[in-house]
């Protein structure tokens, strides 16, 4: 009776309180990515959604006339860019703090937790536009303070792009640090003793004991940055208008939402989805299989 | 605190005042945006912008309460949010425990399908979805809003859930089978309170990417703006071209505070919740 693991039980139980969450997620996840991928193959606009004409089958059409155009490629290489500047400086700078937050006592670890929460519990769509007055040309407190007089960021490509990864990192470090603090936390105190009266640097207790031990939060948060920043959504169209000038800031998504809901083109908008899906399922994977060999447990 | 390991007081104060210097840079968009909201429209958009006001005013509130519909589009958030949270932690909490307590066939098939489920992109998934609200006649409606953030949010959950629902001894299920607990008495009698703190953590991320919806909002509520929620009725007061700079930051405020008095009352299981997630 008293064995440590679930018992062997072959009842319909299980999938009685499986059920709930298998009936949603085929419904409305596995479902619609298979949709998806069936839309993609069509021709499909504003004439076969209001049932005028009857959808064709296209086959690889809408692909060709994507990887055939030039902005595509643009956008693609601008989204992979953009979204790893995002997870490099968003992981970076949680880390620090995470980092920071246990060498420091519990004033100063409070204003800081409490601060960050608060840039966590910022909308997207409310923290793109404060941003955006922080750094507006004619009354932004951070042109004045930087002495930039009327500079305007998001009429540069890389400046708007700049000031959107500002944001960005803003309020998604906060999880990174909270997630890898709590980490910490929960590595045994008197384990870290041992090391330092052993005479191991600071430097050789992360490498040989913490590094390791927080290997799993590691990949946890690297690979929720991954997914959120690469399909980053409002910040963009918030903050750059829709795609910015002559849709020089758009990525992925943005380009996706103004082929399909914009110019009615969903076959199209599909598969710039499907492009996408294929990109985050295999950059995850890699790095999923990275860490195995590593002899990781997942 | 003078444990070994710990950096030596120069060092300590110094590792302070920065963290106190960017705890300040880290809250100043927040204070910005409330002072913002509290000036009159004049000094917003003054040209020499003072980062305080003598003439704080409610006006920018009233006029974004004056909008129509402005507390319909709030009680909407609120709806599709509540709803999300109770929803996705109650069907989590029952996966969960269906994929701790029992061995079963497909179970591992299952856990790596919860894995992958959240590597996918949801919004490429914007437009199936879409038509699936349209032939089921749900566009235009919360739930519209309301399902597709359950789906989404169940993942991550049940993956969250999985380390709590496992710290709780077994011992502890077949004491109360001995005592004559039923299997359903014991699941929310003893293993829902226990595992509470865990929901608690999770909620906060199907809260949050509830509330946060802009993209399928945008996307389904098309012709019905009843039925909008708050990120759509902040972009009323922004017009790129002539932002009420006053009415967004008010609109903003409004729409940030329930989410930071929910972090707040939530924030020692947030942390808690998290270190017992990730330790597992």
């Amino acid at each position: 009776m008293s064995s440590g693991s679930p018992r062997p039980f072959r009842g319909a139980t299980p999938w009685l309180y499986l059920a709930p969450a298998l009936v949603v997620l085929g419904g409305l996840f596995v479902y619609p990515v298979y949709q998806l991928g069936l839309i993609s193959f069509f021709e499909y606009t504003q004439a076969q959604v209001s049932g005028g004409e009857p959808a064709t089958f296209q086959g690889l059409g809408n692909y060709a006339e994507l990887f055939g155009d030039g902005q595509f490629w643009q956008v693609l290489l601008a989204t992979v860019v953009f979204a790893a500047a995002c997870v490099v400086s968003t992981l970076a700078v949680g880390c620090a703090l995470a980092v920071l937050l246990t060498r420091v006592r519990a004033v100063p670890r409070l204003a800081l937790m409490l601060a960050a929460l608060g840039a966590w519990a910022t909308p997207a769509i409310t923290g793109s536009t404060v941003w955006l007055l922080l750094f507006d040309p004619d009354f932004g407190p951070v042109n004045r303070v930087l002495g930039l007089g009327d500079h305007s960021w998001t009429y540069g490509r890389y400046s708007a792009f700049f000031l959107v990864l500002l944001e960005v990192v803003w309020c998604s470090f906060p999880f990174v640090m909270v997630t890898v603090y709590a980490g910490i936390r929960s590595v045994p105190a008197e384990v870290l003793e041992a090391a330092a009266l052993d005479g191991a640097s600071q430097w050789r207790i992360w490498r040989s004991i913490l590094a390791p031990m927080l290997r799993p939060i590691l990949v946890v948060v690297t690979i929720q940055s991954i997914i959120w920043d690469f399909k980053v959504f409002t910040q963009i169209y918030v903050m750059t208008g829709g795609g910015g000038i002559a849709g020089q800031n758009l990525v992925l998504n943005v380009y996706a939402y103004q082929k399909a809901f914009a110019s009615s083109q969903y076959g199209l908008g599909s598969a710039i989805g499907v492009v996408m899906l294929v990109i985050l399922l295999a950059v995850t994977l890699v790095y999923v299989r990275l860490l195995r060999g590593q002899g990781e447990e997942l | 605190m003078n444990s070994p390991g710990f950096p030596r007081r120069p060092w300590r104060l110094a590792a302070e005042a920065s963290a106190l210097v960017i705890a300040v840079v880290v809250a100043f968009p927040l204070y910005w945006m409330v002072l913002s909201a509290l000036k009159p429209t004049g000094e917003i958009e003054s040209s020499e912008p003072r980062p305080w006001t003598l003439a704080p005013t409610l006006d920018s509130f009233r006029r974004v309460f004056g909008q129509q519909e402005f507390g319909r589009y709030f009680a909407n958030s609120l709806v599709v949010a509540c709803t999300v949270v109770v929803a996705s932690a109650l069907i989590a909490f029952l996966a969960a425990t269906a994929v701790t307590r029992f061995r079963f066939r497909f179970r591992t098939t299952l856990l790596i399908m919860f894995l992958v489920a959240q590597m996918v992109p949801v919004e490429a998934l914007t437009i199936p979805l879409f038509f699936q609200m349209r032939d089921f006649g749900q566009l235009n409606t919360l739930g519209a809003l309301i399902l597709p953030h359950i789906a989404f949010s169940l993942p991550f959950a049940i993956w969250m859930l999985r380390g709590f629902v496992k710290a709780v001894p077994e011992a502890l299920e077949e004491a109360a089978q001995l005592d004559g607990a039923s299997r359903s008495r014991f699941l929310w009698q003893i293993l829902f309170p226990l595992v509470f703190p865990g929901l608690v953590a999770t909620s906060v991320f199907s809260f949050i990417s509830a509330w946060n919806d802009f993209l399928f909002a945008k996307s389904f509520i098309i012709s019905d703006t009843s039925q909008s929620t708050l990120p759509m009725a902040l972009l009323v007061f922004y017009k790129p071209e002539e932002p009420d700079w006053g009415g967004v930051m008010a609109a903003s405020t409004v729409m940030t505070v329930p989410v930071l008095i929910f972090f707040v009352l939530v924030q020692r299981r947030l942390v808690s919740g998290l270190g017992g997630a990730v330790k597992d």
